[in-house]
C-alpha cells in the first residue's frame, strides 16, 4: 500500500482538515523522507493512531519508535509505525507550537508508547495529555530544563553540586 | 514457582531491588511492592546510566558518532555500529549519493555481527544460569566468548568497543589467519552448544524456575513493542534479517527459531537456537568469501570523505541486533553534523513490560524474568 493511499484512508475517516500533508522523498533526492510522513493535526493524533491500528487495510499494530524533534518554532512528535500483518511502514507527524507544546497521548493505542512518551516528555518538554504516569523516566525528578531542546542550557548547580559541563 | 496460598494476612512491603544488585544486569532499580513473597507490582526505575547519546550526536560529525553507538549496547557493539552506519548509508543512497561498499566489506560486516551475536547470547546464557543459581555454565560461556573477543582484538585492537564498522566498509582488513582461527572456533563451539544444553537448558532445576513463568502472548508482546528473541519466544516468526533483509543477509540460508508459549524458558531457548543459526551464517559467509576469492582482496573499504554530508532529509532504519530491532532515526540538515538522532532501543521496550509481566509472581521469579528478557542498561538509558 502506498503512502498516498494510507493518507486517503486517514483523511476519509477523520475528515479532510485532519490530515495536513504528505511528506515523501522527491525524485531528485534533494529531500529524503523514509518512511514517508503523514502530517496530522496534533489534537487529532490519538484518533489518527486508532484508525491506523484498527483499520483492516492498515493494521499498524506496532509502534516502532516515538520521537520528538526540535524544529525551532515548532516541536514535532514522530510516530514510526509498522504493520506485522501487512508488513508496511509509515510515519505520523504532528507539530505543536513551542509556546504551548501539548499533544494527546497514544498510550491507549500502543502500550509501548507509555515509556516512549515519558522519555520524549522530559527530554523535549512536550506534555502528553492524559498520560497515566507522566513522571520523568531517565532524568532525576527535579532536573531543570529539557536537554534535547536546541536552546537548552545546563543548570549550574544540582542539589548544591556543580554540574561539570 | 507456585504462589503460596493466602492463608496468612500480611502487610504490603516495599522492597528496593537494585540499583546495585548482581542480578539486575547493570544499574537498574526495581521498586517491588510485595505481600510476603508475592510481588504485587514491580516498578522499574531507570536512568542511572543516562548520558544522552542523542544530544552528543547533535554536536558531532557523523564519523565521530560511531564510537558512541558502541557505548550503548556494549555487549553487542558491532551490531549497534552496523545499524547506525547502514542508516546513514541509506540516507546517502536515497539522496542520490550512494556509497559503493566493497564486496569484502559486506561479508566482513556480516561475519563480525554474527560473531558478536554469539558472544552476546553466550553472555545472556551464562549470566542467566548464574542468576538462577548455576555458576558453571557462566564459566563455560565466558571461555567461548573469550575466543570471539580475542578474534575481535586481532582485527581491530579492541575487545568490547570496536569502532570497526565505518561508512563505506570497515576500519581494518582481516588478519591473514582470521578465517582459520574462526573456522576452528566454530567447529569446537558447535559441539559446545550441545553440552550447554545438557548443563542448563534441560536441567530439572532450571526448568522448574523458568517453565511457565511470566508468559507473554504475541499480541501483548507486539503492543509493548517487543522484538528480537523476546518476541520470537512468544512464537512470532519475525526477524529483520529474514523479513526486511538488510546488508547481504538475503544471501544466506538460516532458520528463525521461535518459542511456543512465551515463557522465560522459551525466550532463553530461542537464544540458544539462534547461536547455531549464527554459526551457519558465519560458515556460509566464509565459504562465499573463499569462492569469490575475497580473502586476499585488499579492498575492504570505500573511500569516504571525513566530511560526510548526507542530503537533507529524515530516515528511520532498523536492524536486528541480538536484543531485537534497533532503530535509528536521523534528521539531516545537509551539514556534516546531524540535527537529530533518535535511537529506538529494543531493551527499553522490553523492560517497559516489566510491570505487567511480574504481577503476582514471586520475588525469585523477578530475577528469572530480568535474565530472560536479556537487557543491557547502557542501551536502555543511552
Amino acid at each position: 500500500m502506498t503512502a498516498e493511499e494510507i493518507k486517503n484512508i486517514l483523511s476519509g475517516r477523520l475528515g479532510e482538515e485532519a490530515v495536513l500533508e504528505l511528506l515523501e522523498s522527491d525524485e531528485e533526492g534533494m529531500t529524503v523522507y523514509d518512511p514517508p510522513q503523514i502530517v496530522v493535526r496534533a489534537d487529532l493524533i490519538a484518533e489518527a493512531a486508532l484508525v491506523c491500528r484498527d483499520e483492516e487495510s492498515l493494521r499498524f499494530d506496532s509502534l516502532m519508535s516515538l520521537g520528538a524533534v526540535d524544529n525551532g518554532e515548532r516541536l514535532t512528535a514522530l510516530y514510526h509505525l509498522h504493520s506485522m500483518t501487512h508488513r508496511h511502514q509509515i510515519a505520523l507527524r504532528a507539530d505543536v507550537p513551542r509556546a504551548e507544546p501539548s499533544i494527546p497521548t497514544v498510550e491507549n493505542v500502543w502500550k509501548t508508547a507509555n515509556w516512549h512518551e515519558r522519555e520524549a516528555g522530559e527530554l523535549m518538554g512536550i506534555a502528553f495529555e492524559g498520560h497515566s504516569d507522566p513522571r520523568p523516566l531517565l532524568l532525576p525528578e527535579d532536573w531543570e530544563g529539557h536537554p534535547l531542546r536546541k536552546d537548552y542550557v545546563v543548570q549550574e548547580y544540582y542539589k548544591g553540586m556543580k554540574v561539570p559541563y | 514457582m507456585a504462589a503460596p496460598t493466602k492463608a496468612l494476612r500480611t502487610d504490603e512491603m516495599v522492597l528496593s531491588m537494585g540499583p546495585q544488585h548482581p542480578s539486575t544486569h547493570g544499574v537498574l532499580r526495581l521498586e517491588l511492592k510485595t505481600d510476603g513473597e508475592v510481588v504485587e507490582e514491580a516498578i522499574p526505575h531507570i536512568g542511572y546510566l543516562h548520558r544522552n547519546f542523542e544530544k552528543h550526536a547533535e554536536s558531532l560529525p557523523y564519523f565521530q558518532i560511531i564510537p558512541y553507538t558502541d557505548r550503548m549496547d556494549y555487549i553487542a557493539a558491532m551490531n549497534n555500529e552496523l545499524g547506525f552506519v547502514l542508516a546513514v548509508e541509506k540516507l546517502m543512497e536515497l539522496g542520490g549519493k550512494p556509497i559503493s561498499i566493497p564486496e569484502k566489506a559486506q561479508y566482513i560486516r556480516v561475519v563480525v555481527c554474527e560473531m558478536n551475536r554469539i558472544a552476546s547470547h553466550l553472555l545472556a546464557f551464562g549470566t542467566y544460569g548464574m542468576d538462577i543459581g548455576a555458576l558453571t555454565p557462566f564459566l563455560y560461556a565466558f571461555r567461548d566468548r573469550e575466543t570471539i573477543l580475542g578474534l575481535f582484538e586481532d582485527i581491530c585492537g579492541a575487545r568490547l568497543l570496536y569502532n570497526y564498522i565505518r561508512f563505506g566498509g570497515v576500519s581494518r582488513d582481516l588478519t591473514p589467519d582470521f578465517h582459520h582461527k574462526l573456522r576452528r572456533f566454530l567447529s569446537k563451539f558447535e559441539k559446545n552448544i550441545d553440552s550447554y544444553n545438557t548443563l542448563l537448558t534441560n536441567n530439572k532445576i532450571f526448568l522448574e524456575r523458568t517453565k511457565g513463568v511470566a508468559v507473554m502472548s504475541i499480541d501483548k508482546a507486539i503492543q509493548y513493542g517487543w522484538t528480537g528473541p523476546n518476541l520470537r519466544g512468544s512464537g512470532m516468526k519475525w526477524d529483520l534479517r529474514k523479513d526486511e533483509p538488510y546488508s547481504i543477509y538475503d544471501r544466506f540460508d538460516f532458520e528463525v527459531p521461535v518459542g511456543e508459549i512465551g515463557d522465560c524458558w522459551d525466550r532463553y531457548k530461542v537464544r540458544m537456537d539462534e547461536m547455531r543459526e549464527s554459526v551457519r551464517i558465519v560458515r556460509q559467509a566464509l565459504d562465499q568469501m573463499e569462492e569469490k576469492g575475497l580473502l586476499d582482496d585488499p579492498n575492504y573499504a570505500a573511500k569516504v570523505s571525513a566530511k560526510l554530508r548526507p542530503p537533507v532529509g529524515e530516515v528511520y532504519f532498523r536492524t536486528e541486533t541480538p536484543r531485537g530491532d534497533l532503530g535509528y532515526y536521523i534528521q539531516s540538515d545537509g551539514t556534516n553534523v546531524p540535527s537529530r538522532v533518535k535511537v529506538r532501543s529494543p531493551c527499553f521496550t522490553a523492560l517497559s513490560a516489566m510491570r505487567e509481566l511480574s504481577r503476582g509472581l514471586l520475588v525469585a521469579d523477578i530475577i528469572a524474568i530480568i535474565g530472560s528478557i536479556d537487557i543491557v542498561m547502557g542501551e536502555i538509558d543511552r
